[in-house]
């Protein structure tokens, strides 16, 4: 009699292991992980923010659009709770998204205003703070990286055979993963216009040039 | 079972698959095997000028632990610097393993660009700022030259006085990182024990056999992890699992050694330079000229 309950308790714990179970766990575990490290990485950036604006508003101070804009995007994306929970929910997941791109796009307008002020380009404070924004934009695309790779690895697990069953009997769905935010922006050709006012997106920038 | 495993087997292939495709896919310049702290695929350096730059980083690591590489090719085209700085460093894992102290100097002398790639454990003292000011200030200047040479020397020299601020653990004589887990063992462990406890067993009986088997696993054990506490630890496992184990069939274990078996092994070669296993995260900063 024991040495039925021993086999069975180890088929038990073989077809668990067999159809996924442990795969599933450590994959999840696995993405639990590297949204830390995104979430961590766009947390660096976030308090780089108020040095970066500060630092510009010593130099051009009269760029006050393009500055609002930089802090707003950064209050938008402060209010949003970054929870574990959020990799679990779509909605959650793309309002976190919308408003990080927010701030990509706000910073990359201040850095290209930044261009036509000479003073402020060659700050050592300034020059200090770009390549630290410049590197934390690197970390957040590895991060980003390696938890697209980790969900991709997830999900598949998630929906192949027969570890997909695995996955029905313990409710484990596909996750959300990332996508190019400015997908209509990309696959549409840029315009290049060689007017005399260097380093200005036209439509981009309202109130850069008054 | 064995459909089971079959079926396992042929997910863990399609997952292999899948991933060897999304490498294959990013893939556009294949990463240069890691054979020496100077690897200089444009031939820009004498043989001379690369084995003094060798010897200065060779020295550097013996006395501060940290592994410092320069990899020097003709592009990185299609992809960024950034993306092919990462993935070298992602293969060739410089620096110790979790002290992550490696550090890479990539220049893509036709592109006109180049990048410091930094591992976790140096971006206290090699920061983004100093990385991006040793670029600027002391590198692309003399690149601006064409002076290949000095700006990498000069630039090596820079990061080694940086990193010698940042407080890191000794350099030890054995090779580091490789620090022996009894997880690691389990695996063997249940082998020896499944074969051996099983035969002792019916030769000897229970009690005996079981003690018998623990002293072979811990005796072998030793030989391979060198550590009289794993030795123990490993012999009081063997003994109590040839014990508890009563009739149980070899193949549930076999099994279950499959399951165990999976735990990765960095391995050291003898000779020449290999990465001790350090990791990276995308700190650094680049430049161009």
């Amino acid at each position: 009699m024991r040495q039925l309950w021993a086999a069975f308790a180890a088929s038990l714990t073989l077809s668990l292991t067999g159809c996924g179970y442990n795969t599933l766990q450590s994959n999840d575990e696995q993405i639990q992980s590297s949204w830390s490290e995104v979430v961590n990485q766009y947390q660096r950036r976030a308090d780089l923010v108020p040095n970066l604006v500060n630092t510009v508003k010593g130099f051009a101070a009269q760029e006050k659009e393009v500055l609002l804009g930089v802090t707003n995007a950064r209050a938008q994306v402060g209010s949003i709770q970054a929870t574990p929970e959020l990799i679990n929910s779509p909605e959650a997941f793309a309002k976190f998204q919308a408003a990080q791109g927010q701030l990509s796009g706000a910073l990359s307008r201040l850095l290209v205003v930044s261009e036509n002020y000479p003073q402020l380009k060659s700050d050592a404070n300034f020059r200090d703070l770009q390549a630290q924004l410049e590197g934390t934009e690197n970390r957040i695309a590895v991060a980003r990286n390696r938890y697209i790779k980790s969900v991709q690895e997830y999900n598949v697990t998630v929906r192949s055979f027969p570890s997909n069953l695995t996955a029905m009997a313990f409710g484990f769905k596909t996750k959300p993963n990332f996508t190019v935010e400015n997908e209509k922006e990309i696959s549409t050709a840029p315009k290049v216009e060689f007017g005399p006012a260097p380093a200005k997106p036209p439509s981009e920038v309202p109130g850069a040039a008054k | 079972m064995t459909t089971t495993r079959a079926l396992r087997t042929a997910r863990a292939s399609l997952l292999a698959l899948t991933l060897g495709w999304s490498c294959i896919a990013g893939a556009e310049i294949a990463v240069p095997p890691l054979t020496a702290r100077v690897t200089d695929q444009t031939a820009t350096l004498t043989a001379a000028q690369t084995s003094a730059l060798e010897q200065t980083l060779q020295a550097f690591e013996a006395r501060k632990g940290s592994q410092l590489a320069v990899l020097i090719v003709p592009t990185t085209a299609a992809e960024t610097i950034e993306q092919y700085a990462l993935r070298v460093a992602e293969q060739w894992k410089l620096g110790r393993k979790k002290v992550d102290d490696g550090a890479l100097l990539l220049v893509a002398k036709d592109d006109r660009a180049l990048r410091i790639e930094v591992g976790y454990g140096l971006e206290g003292a090699l920061n983004d700022a100093t990385s991006k000011r040793i670029i600027s200030e002391i590198i692309t200047p003399r690149f601006k030259q064409s002076d290949f040479y000095g700006g990498i020397t000069a630039g090596v020299d820079q990061m080694i006085r940086v990193i010698d601020g940042e407080p890191l653990p000794e350099p030890s004589e054995k090779p580091v990182g490789d620090t022996p887990r009894i997880s690691q063992y389990l695996p063997i462990i249940f082998m020896i024990a499944l074969v051996m406890g099983g035969v002792l067993r019916s030769v000897l009986g229970r009690l005996p056999g079981a003690l018998v088997t623990g002293g072979a696993v811990a005796g072998v054990a030793w030989l391979f992890a060198g550590a009289l506490s794993i030795a123990l630890g490993a012999g009081v496992i063997a003994l109590l699992f040839t014990l508890l184990s009563g009739g149980m069939g070899g193949r549930g274990i076999g099994g279950f050694y499959g399951g165990v078996g999976r735990g990765g092994r960095g391995d050291y070669s003898g000779g020449g330079f290999s990465g001790g296993g350090g990791g990276f995260g995308g700190g650094g900063a680049s430049g161009r000229w």
